[in-house]
């Protein structure tokens, strides 16, 4: 059980406090409401582009990284295709430096055209380092472009490709600042050896002043029900064919994420897991297999993927695969798998909790999501889970229809 | 009154901060295990550690500790691969297996409540494992496949490469991996590795977390009976044979966009005096986002998503590496500048603002790496293993909050002399 308590400044920014005298830090995080699905899809990347500008110095304070190292701290910050987090840890005792720090950068960045043209080469590297000059590094990119035809999760947070990044200017950098990074839509949480009156007054202090913003109204294209299969064929210089098969979930906060999550568990989670049984160890068919989900909050993807064991065809990798999900929709599933998967569920949340840093970044996901009283309920809704809900799920998600196939092929195989 | 943002708010001097290491509890079983503990946490979850003295520098043959190691997972006189896997998964524990130089280790994380359920499996797996050949074959055939994504990796290539440069490639720190390395394994080659070094092996535990009270007589009870090595193992000798190449240029992607860049040195290990002041001199140099070689590359040119230095400490030697990958067109102006970093370091002190900020960072960092159970027992770990005490560590904390610029311009001289490091790059 996480306790915190929750306040409103009147310019709408929402904080949250969770005090843990056990430890000498003091963790403060600033989660953004925008992320890639909320970029013009002509200037793809930019949302994490700009979280690299964040660090470029703020209206009032040239540096931002110095003056935190020099109170002993230090940070980072990751922008997904939701939301764009920062948080950074210091001694608690240096905990105004951290709202100074925050503060100004929520206010106003600096906008210096030497922070953007080196910054554009950074995540040029970034995009090079991650996603092109690396084996398979691209699949992604083409699966998000098969699955999704209109809604925003068609591309990645990195971007589409490197001329969009090339290409962002100071205007765009300006306006995406002023039309996203508002206090009516961030979230602060936080956490550690605080005390709730001393952060109500530091908030006051510091994030009280900022003018509200104006509240982002998203309007995000729902992607259409799919309604036919849908394959690509690819070929590269890799090692060895791999299959990429995917089929559309719920979001993250649909009802059934529940039942979705522990689903892909049971099929791909660990060395007892139905795929890594039967088609690694059993027909060795693939040399290493797995399933999983990125739990989007817009509808998403649950994905296995696998490397093919030289020899073996893509057809028969794939029909192997489809008999397997098959299994899932012909009847109720064992009792103990569901429990195994429900005690790995429970273990691996109270692992999470342990440190003050992905406790206070959980506050502020589920405060994103609606509520962050959610977070203590969430071991709850896993544990409700029937094997009749499972059952469902599977046969809600796997329908050929309802799936995108990527062959990647080693090019002269 | 208005708020004056340009001034920032008083600070605490990292000096001001005693740090101190959470003391362990120490047990050992009646077979002269070691145990080493340290309760601490808000969830009631435990790490256990087990470390054999099994890494790769006391095997004959390429791959046998690291082959081991992992297919202690793999079937028992009783139990399958898959009803091991399931046996820790039902009560939601992870069960890692690591295989490092001197020792190879299991890792056990678990809520604490479940611990009798497990510990007689683990047991098992350290005593009973019987490597069956079906799964040997699945495992070779599955890894040369993974060598073979690995090895379209320019990082992956860089830092073997590296290794084999400043060790030589009979030495365990620069030895690598060949798909003729996995056919040569046999299943009698692991079984003879497994006896030696598991079962007759030598065994320190160390446990983390919410400890139940009663965790001495649970350990006691799977692991107090094994017939174990009471002392240390006497640890093969290797020669360090370093390339007489200083400077090497690979091509392992015609086409590929980046190139991984590794400057690497041989440097004294942890018992030499230098090696913590080092420490201090290395976080200036590339050891946190502020470092130069970050602000300069990175920040200032944009050649990378970001570079790094740091002593990797080995047992018995050290290396001071530098490791980068920055864009193919400009690896020898990143090279360069590299040089040019090592060379400031040598010809000017470091400015107290600088220095202050860098003793501040360290010490804050360190304050929060010293909080919870799990980076408690890793410093102890890491100390223990390395035939060290707390001493180290108060020394350690000492130099950050004191050593003189002078010193750490003196030491810039004696190891940051281009001549002293290998450097490679591979595309």
């Amino acid at each position: 059980m996480i306790q915190f308590e929750r306040f409103l400044l009147a310019n709408g920014l929402r904080v949250l406090v969770h005090e843990d005298a056990s430890t000498p830090m003091a963790v403060v995080n600033v989660l953004y409401d925008v992320g890639a699905r909320d970029e013009n899809p002509d200037r793809t990347g930019f949302a994490h582009l700009f979280e690299h500008l964040m660090f470029g110095g703020s209206v009032n304070i040239p540096e931002y990284d110095a003056p935190l190292q020099r109170a002993g701290g230090e940070n980072n910050a990751y922008t997904t295709n939701d939301l764009t987090n920062y948080y950074m840890q210091l001694p608690a005792e240096n905990l105004e430096t951290a709202f100074w720090l925050e503060s100004d950068r929520m206010l106003s960045l600096a906008f210096t055209p030497e922070s953007l043209d080196i910054q554009r080469k950074v995540v040029s590297e970034e995009f090079k380092e991650h996603y092109l000059n690396k084996p398979y590094g691209d699949a992604w990119m083409k699966i998000r472009e098969m699955a999704y035809k209109v809604h925003p999760y068609r591309w990645q947070t990195i971007g589409k490709e490197l001329s969009h990044i090339e290409e962002a200017t100071l205007k765009d950098v300006r306006h995406f600042f002023f039309a996203h990074y508002r206090p009516v839509n961030a979230i602060l949480v936080v956490a550690g050896n605080v005390k709730v009156d001393e952060v109500k007054s530091l908030a006051e202090k510091w994030f009280g002043p900022i003018e509200p913003g104006e509240p982002y109204r998203r309007n995000i294209p729902v992607e259409p029900a799919q309604t036919q299969a849908r394959k690509e064929v690819v070929e590269a210089k890799v090692p060895l064919d791999a299959l990429y098969k995917t089929w559309h979930v719920v979001g993250r906060t649909d009802h059934r994420y529940h039942a979705m999550d522990l689903l892909t568990e049971i099929l791909g989670g660990g060395g007892s897991s139905r795929l890594f049984q039967s088609l690694v160890k059993e027909q060795k068919l693939f040399s290493n297999i797995e399933c999983y989900h990125y739990g989007t909050m817009d509808p998403g993807l649950l994905a296995i993927e696998g490397k093919l064991v030289k020899g073996v065809s893509l057809e028969a990798a794939e029909a192997a695969v489809d008999r397997e999900v098959e299994k899932m929709k012909e009847g109720l599933i064992d009792t103990r798998e569901l429990d195994k998967v429900k005690n790995k569920t429970e273990s691996m949340i109270a692992f999470e909790d342990m440190s003050i840093m992905n406790r206070a970044a959980s506050l502020a996901f589920y405060e994103l999501m609606g509520d962050a009283t959610l977070m203590n309920k969430e071991l709850g809704k896993y544990q409700s889970v029937s094997t009749q809900d499972i059952l469902e799920e599977a046969r809600s998600i796997f329908r050929p229809e309802n799936s995108d196939t990527l062959y990647y092929k080693a090019a002269g195989n | 009154m208005t708020l004056n943002r340009t001034i920032a708010p008083p600070i605490k001097d990292a000096v001001a901060y005693p740090l101190s290491l959470k003391p362990y509890t120490f047990f050992p079983l009646s077979n002269g295990v070691e145990v080493y503990s340290v309760d601490a946490g808000p969830q009631d979850v435990i790490q256990l550690e087990f470390v054999f003295d099994a890494g790769n520098a006391y095997e004959d043959q390429n791959l046998v500790a690291a082959s081991t190691n992992y297919m202690l997972k793999n079937g028992t006189n009783s139990r399958s691969a898959f009803s091991i896997n399931e046996h820790f998964e039902y009560f939601g524990a992870y069960l890692n297996r690591s295989a490092y130089t001197e020792t190879s280790t299991m890792t056990l994380h678990s809520m604490s409540k479940h611990l009798p359920e497990l510990l007689p499996v683990l047991r098992e797996l350290i005593t009973e494992s019987v490597f069956p050949q079906e799964e040997l074959d699945l495992y070779r055939q599955n890894m040369k496949q993974r060598l073979a994504v690995n090895l379209k990796k320019a990082e992956f290539v860089a830092g073997r490469l590296i290794g084999v440069s400043l060790f030589g490639q009979e030495h365990p720190y620069g030895k690598y991996s060949s798909a003729e390395d996995f056919d040569a394994l046999s299943r009698e080659k692991l079984m003879a590795f497994f006896e030696q070094y598991y079962k007759k092996g030598r065994l320190r535990i160390f446990a983390a977390g919410r400890i139940p009270s009663d965790l001495e007589a649970q350990l006691e009870r799977s692991f107090g009976d094994l017939p174990l090595s009471k002392q240390g193992l006497i640890l093969p000798t290797h020669t360090i044979h370093s390339g007489s190449e200083k400077k090497a240029w690979v091509t392992n992607d015609p086409d590929g966009l980046q190139g991984s860049i590794r400057i690497g040195s041989l440097f004294p290990n942890k018992h030499h005096p230098d090696h913590p002041k080092v420490q201090v001199l290395n976080t200036v140099f590339g050891g946190f986002f502020g470092s130069r070689l970050m602000r300069n590359i990175r920040e200032e040119k944009g050649y990378t998503y970001g570079i790094h230095s740091y002593l990797q400490p080995y047992i018995q030697e050290s290396t001071w590496m530098i490791s980068t990958e920055v864009g193919k067109e400009v690896c020898e102006a990143a090279i360069a500048e590299i040089y040019l970093e090592m060379e400031k370091l040598r010809n000017e002190p470091i400015g107290d603002e600088e220095l202050n900020l860098v003793r501040n960072y360290m010490i804050g960092t360190m304050l929060g790496d010293l909080d919870g159970p799990f980076h408690i027992i890793g410093r102890w770990k890491n100390l223990i293993l390395q035939g060290l005490d707390e001493e180290y560590f108060h020394r350690y904390i000492s130099l950050i909050k004191n050593i003189p610029a002078t010193e750490l311009q003196e030491l810039a001289g004696k190891y940051l002399q281009p001549e002293r490091f290998y450097e490679l790059v591979v595309v």
